[in-house]
C-alpha cells in the first residue's frame, strides 16, 4: 500500500458511506418521529429523491468541470431562471404559432442556445480579461438576474403546452424523465472527464496551470468551453424542470450555485481544482437531497435543514484536511 | 570535437532588470555530443541566461544561434518547438495526474471522438521509463512519488521530444546514488545521439565526472571556459568566487555574551533533521546551504510557524515551545523573511504603520491608536537605521530595496527583541544599500543582539558571520568558526561533500 492510499481510500469512499449513514439514521429516526406511515427507505421514496435530485444534479454535473479547472461559476442559478423563462415565453411567440407541437423542440433549442450563449460569455470574459473566475460570475450572477427581472418585472411567466407536461411526466422502465437526464447527464460527464483529452486537460489545468501552459495547452479556450458546457447544463436542468412546471418566478434558482458548489465539494471536488470526481459528485447530489428530504421526513423544517448542511460541509472538509498528509507540511495560520 | 559547430551558441547576451545588469555579454555554447557544465554562485546569472535560452526573458543585446541560424526564442513554447528542453528544478508536474499524462501533457494521444488512446499512451510511457530503469510504471499518479522519482518523470519528458539541447538544472539535488547513476547513463545516452547537455550544479564531484568542458559566471559576467580535463576543483572554485575576498570582516571585535537560543536535535518531517546548534548573545551566526537545504524552515519554526516534529528549543536556558508567531514575539524573537514584500511588509500601507505593525495593539490611548507615539519609534528607527524616506507618510512600496528592508528591521527592532533572525537580508538590493545591511547587523551583534543571518550568498556570510552554519539538504553538515573557514571548505560542506569533517 503506497502511503495515502488510506486517507485516498477514505476520501473517494467517504460520500457513499455517509450516504448509507444517513439512510440508517433516518430509516431508524423515522420509525420513531415521522408523521406518516411509510418508511424512509420506501422504493418510491427513493425513485422521487432520484428525480427530485435532477434540477441541481444536472447543473453539478458541469460544476464539477469547471471546478476542476480550476474556476468557478456562480451564474447557474441565474442562467436557470433565464433559460426556463426562455423556454415558456417562447411558446407563445406569434412566430412559431404554425408549428404545433413542434414548438417544443425549437423552444428547447433556443433555451439551450440562450444558456451556453451566457456560460461561454462568463468564459470569454475569464480568458480575455484574467479576472477570478469567482468574480466574474458573481458579477453574471447579479447581471444574468437582473436581466430575469427587466423581462417580466416580479411577475411569473407561465406556460403550460400539455404534450410537454405529458413528455416530462413520462416514465421509461421505472424512472422519470428528469431521472433518465440526471443519469444520461452523469454518463457523458464521466465519459467527458475520464476518458478525453479534453477532460484530462482540465484536471492539468487546475492541477498546475503553469505546467499545462507550458505544455502547450491552450488554456483560455479550453476554459471557455468548460463554461459553454456548465451553460449548457444549467438550461438543460430548467428546460427538464419547467417543462413539467410550466411557470418560473423571477426568484426561481436563488442560491442553486450554493447548493451545486455544496454537492460538488461533498463528493471531494478540491476548491482549487485539479481533483475530483463525477461520480463522487453524483454522491455528493444525492447524499444532498436525502439529507433535505430525510430532515423533512423527521418532522425539520427548512432553516434546520440547511443549518445542518452547513454544518456538515465544514466537517467534511476539515476531515478532509486532517485526511490529507500534505496539510501537515504548511505553515500554521 | 574542434571541428564541429555547436549545436546551440548564445553570443554576447546582455540582460538588465531595472537596478540589475543580471547579464553582462555573456557567451556560451555546447556541442554536439558535449555534456558542458555552466557554474556560478546563487545569482551569478545562471538561471537568467537560462531563462533567456527558453524565451521566458528576451536579452536586451546579443544572439542566440542553432547551427548557423540565428534564432529568436519567442517564448518556453518556441524554445519547445526547436528541440531546447529544460528539466527544471522546481518539479512543474500536475500530481492528480498519471505519470504517462504529465510526460504527454500538451501531446496526449488521440482517438475519434477526442477520446485519449491509452494503450498508446501507456505503451509509448513505459518504453520510455523502461530505459531509465524506474520502479514505477505509466499509470502510477505523480502525487504517489518520491521527489526524487518526480524528478525522473521530468526527465521522461525531456525523451519525448527529438531534443537538441538538454538543459539539466540541479537534476541530482534530491537524487539518491542509486537513481544519480540512471540520470549519468541517461545523459551518456544523449551524447551518444550527439543532444548537446547544459548541465548546472554546485556539485563538483558530478561535474568532474561528467563533464566535458565548464562555463563558469560571476555576477551576470562571463569568467571563462575550461576543458574538465585540464582543471581542477580548486581553480574552478577560484573562478567562481573571483579574487580572495576580503576575510578582514569583524573589525568590531567585542564582547561574546550567553547563550541567547540553543536548538537540540530539532527535526520537522521530511524538512530538517537533527539540527543542534547555539546563538550567542553579540554573535552573528550564519546559515549557509542551498535552496532547499531547509534554513528558512528552522526559521519558521523557531518563530513559531511550524510545529518541530522533534527535539528542543530553549531561549536563555530554559526549554520552550514556541505555538505561534504571537508567541515568539513575546518571547523576544523576530523574524525578517525572506520574501520582504511577500512577507514583511504591507506595501500599501505608510512607513510608520509598517513600523509600528506588531505593536500596535500596545500604542492605543483609550479606543484610539496613538499617532504620537507611533510617530516617535517611527522617528527613532529612522534615524538610527538611516531610513531615506521623505516622510513616514511615503507607501512603504515607493522605497528602494535597502530602505525597505530597513523598515522591516527596525520594525522588529523596536519590539526589543533578543534574538533577531534575518533571512536573506539583502535578496533584491543594490551593492551600496549591502554593505550598509552588513554594517547594521555587525552594530546589532555589537549591541548584544543574538542574530541568525540566513543567506545563499557567500561573501555575505562569510562577510557578516562570527560563525558559519553550513546546511545540506535538511541537516548540519558542518559548523565552522570564522577562523577555519574558506570558500573551498564552505562549498564543499553545502555541496554534500566531505560529510564526515562534521564538527
Amino acid at each position: 500500500m503506497q502511503p495515502g492510499a488510506l486517507s485516498k481510500a477514505l476520501k473517494s469512499g467517504a460520500i457513499w458511506g455517509f450516504i448509507v449513514l444517513e439512510l440508517i439514521f433516518f430509516s431508524v429516526a423515522g420509525s420513531y418521529m415521522s408523521l406518516s406511515d411509510t418508511a424512509f427507505m420506501d422504493w418510491e421514496n427513493m425513485l422521487l429523491l432520484l428525480k427530485q435530485s435532477a434540477p441541481i444534479g444536472i447543473i453539478a454535473m458541469g460544476m464539477t468541470i469547471v471546478m476542476v479547472n480550476g474556476n468557478i461559476d456562480l451564474s447557474v442559478g441565474a442562467t436557470y431562471a433565464i433559460a426556463a423563462i426562455v423556454l415558456l415565453d417562447s411558446m407563445t411567440w406569434p412566430i412559431f404559432a404554425g408549428l404545433g407541437d413542434w414548438v417544443i423542440p425549437v423552444a428547447w433549442l433556443l433555451a439551450l442556445t440562450v444558456g451556453t450563449a451566457l456560460g461561454a460569455l462568463n468564459g470569454l470574459i475569464v480568458w480575455k480579461t484574467g479576472v477570478d473566475a469567482f468574480i466574474v460570475t458573481l458579477g453574471s450572477m447579479l447581471g444574468y438576474r437582473g436581466i430575469v427581472f427587466m423581462f417580466n418585472g416580479e411577475n411569473p411567466t407561465s406556460h403550460l403546452n400539455w404534450t410537454l407536461v405529458d413528455l416530462a411526466e413520462a416514465e421509461f422502465l421505472g424512472l422519470a424523465t428528469a431521472s433518465w437526464f440526471l443519469l444520461a447527464v452523469t454518463g457523458v460527464v464521466w465519459f467527458l472527464m475520464t476518458r478525453t483529452v479534453h477532460g484530462r486537460n482540465a484536471y492539468a489545468i487546475g492541477d498546475n496551470r503553469d505546467a499545462a501552459v507550458n505544455a502547450g495547452i491552450r488554456v483560455g479556450p479550453h476554459m471557455m468551453i468548460n463554461f459553454a458546457i456548465i451553460g449548457f447544463l444549467a438550461a438543460l436542468s430548467a428546460v427538464v424542470f419547467y417543462s413539467e412546471s410550466g411557470s418560473v418566478n423571477p426568484n426561481d434558482g436563488q442560491l442553486y450555485e450554493l447548493w451545486v458548489i455544496t454537492a460538488v465539494v461533498l463528493g471531494g471536488t478540491k476548491i482549487t481544482g485539479g481533483a475530483g470526481s463525477v461520480i463522487g459528485t453524483f454522491g455528493g447530489v444525492i447524499a444532498i437531497q436525502l439529507l433535505r428530504k430525510g430532515l423533512g421526513h423527521i418532522g425539520a423544517d427548512t432553516s434546520t435543514v440547511n443549518l445542518v448542511i452547513g454544518l456538515i460541509l465544514i466537517a467534511v472538509l476539515f476531515l478532509d484536511r486532517q485526511l490529507n498528509v500534505k496539510g501537515k507540511e504548511e505553515l500554521k495560520v | 570535437m574542434t571541428d564541429a559547430k555547436p549545436i546551440l551558441r548564445l553570443d554576447g547576451i546582455v540582460k538588465t532588470f531595472p537596478g540589475v545588469r543580471a547579464l553582462d555579454g555573456v557567451s556560451f555554447s555546447v556541442m554536439p555530443g558535449e555534456v558542458h557544465a555552466l557554474m556560478g554562485e546563487n545569482g551569478a546569472g545562471k538561471s537568467t541566461l537560462m531563462k533567456v535560452l527558453g524565451g521566458i526573458h528576451q536579452p536586451d543585446e546579443g544572439a542566440i544561434y542553432m547551427g548557423d541560424d540565428r534564432v529568436v526564442m519567442a517564448g518556453p513554447l518556441e524554445a519547445k518547438a526547436k528541440g531546447i528542453v529544460f528539466i527544471h528544478q522546481e518539479l512543474s508536474l500536475a500530481e492528480e495526474l498519471s505519470v504517462a499524462e504529465n510526460i504527454y501533457l500538451g501531446e496526449l494521444p488521440r482517438k475519434s471522438f477526442g477520446r485519449v488512446d491509452w494503450t498508446t499512451l501507456t505503451d509509448k510511457t513505459n518504453a520510455i521509463l523502461k530505459k531509465l530503469n524506474v520502479g514505477f510504471d505509466a499509470n502510477t499518479l505523480v502525487g504517489d512519488l518520491s521527489i526524487a522519482n518526480q524528478q525522473m518523470v521530468e526527465i521522461a519528458r525531456a525523451l519525448t521530444v527529438d531534443a537538441k539541447a538538454v538543459i539539466f538544472d540541479e537534476p541530482t539535488a534530491s537524487l539518491t546514488d542509486a537513481e544519480k547513476s540512471v540520470l549519468f547513463d541517461v545523459i551518456s545516452d544523449l551524447q551518444a545521439d550527439g543532444v548537446g547537455i547544459i548541465y548546472i550544479s554546485h556539485r563538483m564531484e558530478e561535474i568532474f565526472k561528467i563533464t566535458d568542458r565548464i562555463t563558469v559566471l560571476r555576477d551576470g559576467q562571463y569568467q571563462g571556459t575550461v576543458n574538465t580535463r585540464e582543471t581542477n576543483e580548486e581553480s574552478v572554485t577560484q573562478l567562481m568566487i573571483g579574487r580572495k575576498l576580503d576575510l578582514t570582516r569583524n573589525a568590531s571585535h567585542h564582547e561574546i555574551g550567553d547563550v541567547a537560543l540553543e536548538v537540540r536535535n530539532l527535526s520537522c518531517g521530511k524538512l530538517y533533521k537533527d539540527i543542534s546548534f547555539e546563538v550567542r548573545r553579540g554573535e552573528v551566526v550564519g546559515f549557509y546551504g542551498l535552496v532547499g537545504a531547509g534554513r528558512t524552515e528552522i526559521a519558521e519554526t523557531l518563530f513559531g510557524l511550524r510545529d518541530p516534529s522533534a527535539g528542543q528549543i530553549f531561549l536563555d536556558g530554559q526549554e520552550v515551545r514556541i505555538s505561534s508567531p504571537a508567541d515568539a514575539i513575546t518571547r523576544g524573537i523576530s523574524l525578517v523573511p525572506e520574501d520582504r514584500k511577500g512577507q514583511g511588509l504591507v506595501l500599501g500601507m505608510n512607513c510608520r504603520d509598517n513600523m509600528t505593525l506588531p505593536q500596535v495593539d500596545d500604542l492605543k490611548a483609550g479606543p484610539f491608536v496613538a499617532e504620537g507615539a507611533e510617530i516617535a519609534i517611527f522617528d527613532q528607527y529612522r534615524d538610527q537605521l538611516d531610513i531615506r524616506t521623505p516622510s513616514w507618510r511615503q507607501q512603504v512600496g515607493n522605497l528602494s530595496g535597502g530602505n525597505q528592508q530597513k523598515i522591516v528591521i527596525g520594525k522588529w527592532l523596536s519590539m526589543h527583541p533578543s534574538l533577531l533572525i534575518v533571512d536573506e537580508p539583502t535578496r533584491g538590493i543594490d551593492v551600496g544599500s549591502k554593505s550598509e545591511i552588513h554594517k547594521l547587523l555587525r552594530a546589532l551583534a555589537a549591541k548584544g543582539y543574538a542574530v541568525m543571518v540566513i543567506s545563499s550568498e557567500m561573501p555575505e556570510v562569510l562577510h557578516v558571520s562570527d560563525r558559519i552554519v553550513a546546511m545540506y539538504s535538511g541537516r548540519i553538515m558542518r559548523t565552522f568558526t570564522s577562523d577555519e573557514v574558506t570558500e573551498d571548505n564552505l562549498i564543499q560542506a553545502i555541496s554534500g561533500i566531505k560529510a564526515d569533517q562534521a564538527a
